[in-house]
């Protein structure tokens, strides 16, 4: 008979081994369902894993590692404070859209001046764009008490609309022969997120995204805002009698979130990206929520976990031109993921007893 | 823009057809969420059920077994959110969303070869001479049988729920898992089964859309249906009966905004296609002043011991 006992503390040691846990079960889920599409399995997970670090052609791919690894980490560490709080929001990619319109279209306003000013403009619009998008659910939430979950994911969907319309209309290139599809912005140099270091991959996102990691770190540890998040996620009740303001607390981490997820947007539209398309956005913020998962909502943790599933991404794309393994197969090994992290995370909390249950 | 060329009983009997497909999500997670469930892999759920049901319909040949196919789909993806939040107790909220990412991954590998294919049509149900009553007869007796199925099982489950002993054990569940359990009830067991009818109705609604309402197969083809169907609930009170409303109201605004693309009204059509989930956030907000209408337990792990 095995019954479950909750532990009187979260273990320490689990709260740990589970992601590395969840991993390994993946890896050897992900080559069971590689082996069923006819691929090899161990070729498979070699080449999603081994290959963009370690392959012969490691010097293009470890750039590509900063630049798919950094809008995950800066969503997820926006969101990861949400999670903890208990505050979800799931429209990280609306916001990420909304980011990018607004910092591209700034920028695209000044066409062709060039100035210094400009891309700095564009980083507090891209910002903005973002914020104002999550306030919309957050200020929802407080004057309504409408759910967070579904309005920010119905606005992923507004958003994407609203990117369709701007790339078909208003920030349509003018001289791009009817295509759909703004300026390309790596052609404007005050409004280009180029390499700082030429292929490093490093670029301002980048630099906001470790940044953000540190702010977070402060932020959690050090601050009393970060113990009122803490606190509320753990104990709502024992939060509001010491004294936490829940509605300011939802207004701030919804509006983080957002600025960060807007910002990820930015760097992306004005950096690896280029312009605004209709296919513009591929799911980071989505993603993003499995990052903010995998790194136990911990600001360090949430950095290697973003390093991870931008190191699927890059594999991935190699697995899938090099062993025609589809595209889906990632998304579907970036879900598994997820799952055996939640199934793992049982241990933290609980533990296994085995023999006859006595009776108390 | 001319708006003669919307004709009122194609309308209608299209706002029926766009309807189905939420109602059979929205009353699956209607009764699992009557059981203290909120899961928020609807979106998932149907997607694999979409698949399913349309790969089963073009290999056999046969709607009704891809309906059947859907459902089965549904609720195995389901077990999987029922063995993470009720056997390792995970966050509910995070195991929906896991659903849902796995699910529409899940569903694009599953749907590979299927892209572009037709599937095979399922008949209209023959009503005889009431299928020739004018303007009666094309709007209510010229659908497919799923879609009848849809409204018998909003009615079953109204009366399941207030009628019969199941139901009542189910909302008790729902609204003290604590003393359901202290009652005798298999809380996790019962929990399970409504969490494997929510996936098996979600699986149905997604299939309606391969099969009947689209019908063909690409990816992502759900398009925040399951998101729809969870905000109908709350518009709904975790009652079937205006569940129903809600859903042929969110119906009609769909099918209105496809036809007013249609007609070439002077609005572009990327805000014609907002409308339906800017509406969804209007009306929660509407609807979110009565709270008290959720089942208490909603969204809380239950564990023995505690």
């Amino acid at each position: 008979m095995v019954r479950l006992e909750k532990r009187p503390q979260p273990s320490r040691a689990f709260s740990w081994a589970t992601p590395i846990l969840a991993v390994i079960a993946t890896m050897i889920f992900g080559g069971l369902l590689f082996a069923a599409l006819g691929k090899d399995p161990v070729a498979s997970i070699q080449t999603i894993f081994w290959e963009p670090l370690f392959g012969d052609f490691a010097f293009y791919y470890r750039p590509q590692l900063l630049i798919k690894g950094a809008p995950l980490v800066l969503i997820a560490i926006g969101l990861s404070l949400g999670f903890k709080a208990g505050i979800w929001n799931i429209g990280a990619e609306g916001q990420y859209i909304m980011g990018a319109i607004f910092g591209a279209a700034a920028g695209l306003a000044f066409y062709p001046t060039q100035s210094v000013f400009i891309f700095p403009l564009m980083v507090v619009a891209g910002a903005f764009g973002g914020w104002i998008w999550a306030m919309i659910p957050a200020v929802l939430k407080v004057r309504f008490g409408t759910n967070e979950i579904l309005v920010s994911l119905m606005l992923v969907y507004v958003a994407e609309q609203f990117l369709a319309s701007m790339s078909l209309g208003l920030l349509k290139n003018p001289e791009g022969f009817g295509f759909p599809g703004s300026r390309n912005l790596q052609q404007y140099a005050s409004a280009h997120n180029g390499e700082l270091i030429a292929g490093s991959g490093m670029h301002w996102g980048v630099a906001a995204a470790l940044i953000a990691v540190i702010f977070a770190y402060v932020l959690l540890t050090r601050h009393r805002l970060g113990f009122a998040i803490r606190v509320t996620g753990q104990a709502p009740k024992a939060a509001r009698f010491s004294g936490v303001n829940p509605t300011r607390l939802v207004l701030f981490c919804m509006g983080v979130s957002g600025l960060l997820a807007g910002l990820a947007g930015l760097f992306e539209v004005a950096g690896p990206a280029g312009q605004i398309t209709i296919d513009f956005n591929v799911g980071y913020g989505f993603t993003a929520i499995i990052v903010a998962f995998l790194g136990r909502l911990h600001p360090i943790g949430i950095l290697l976990a973003g390093g991870l599933l931008a190191l699927t991404y890059i594999g991935g794309d190699i697995a899938q031109s090099q062993l025609g393994l589809p595209a889906a197969a990632i998304q579907v090994f970036q879900g598994m993921l997820l799952f055996f992290l939640l199934a793992f995370d049982l241990f933290t909390q609980f533990r296994l007893r085995f023999g006859q249950a006595e009776v108390i | 823009m001319d708006l003669s060329v919307i004709n009122p009983v194609l309308f209608v009997a299209g706002f029926l057809v766009a309807a189905t497909p939420l109602i059979f999500a929205a009353l699956g997670e209607l009764v699992v969420e009557r059981s203290g469930v909120l899961n928020l892999g609807v979106e998932g759920m149907m997607i694999i059920g979409a698949i399913c049901g349309f790969a089963t319909a073009v290999e056999t040949g046969s709607p009704i077994l891809g309906f059947f196919a859907a459902a089965v789909g549904g609720a195995v993806l389901s077990l999987l959110f029922a063995f993470l939040t009720q056997i390792t107790l995970a966050n509910q909220v995070a195991s929906g969303l896991a659903l849902t990412l796995f699910g529409l991954g899940f569903s694009a590998l599953l749907g590979q070869r299927y892209v572009g294919v037709k599937p095979p049509r399922l008949a209209e149900v023959n009503f005889g001479p009431l299928h020739d009553i004018p303007v009666l007869g094309p709007v209510l007796f010229s659908h497919d049988i799923i879609l009848y199925l849809g409204l018998v099982l909003v009615a079953a489950v109204w009366a399941g729920l207030k009628f019969t002993r199941a139901g009542l054990v189910l909302r008790a569940v729902g609204e003290n898992h604590d003393a359901a359990h202290a009652l005798g009830y298999k809380v996790v067991r019962i929990r399970t089964l409504a969490i494997m009818f929510g996936g098996a109705c979600a699986g149905l609604g997604g299939a309606y859309i391969s099969l009947i309402r689209v019908p063909q197969w690409t990816e992502g083809m759900t398009a925040g249906v399951g998101w729809i169907a969870l905000a109908l609930v709350v518009f709904a009170s975790w009652k079937p009966w205006r569940l129903l409303l809600g859903a042929y109201l969110f119906g009609g605004i769909t099918q209105l905004q496809l036809n007013l693309q249609g007609a070439g009204v002077a609005i572009p059509v990327e805000y014609l296609a907002m409308s339906p989930y800017v509406i969804t956030i209007l009306v929660l907000v509407v609807l979110s002043a009565d709270k008290n209408a959720a089942p208490a337990s909603l969204g809380r792990t239950f564990h023995a011991s505690s």
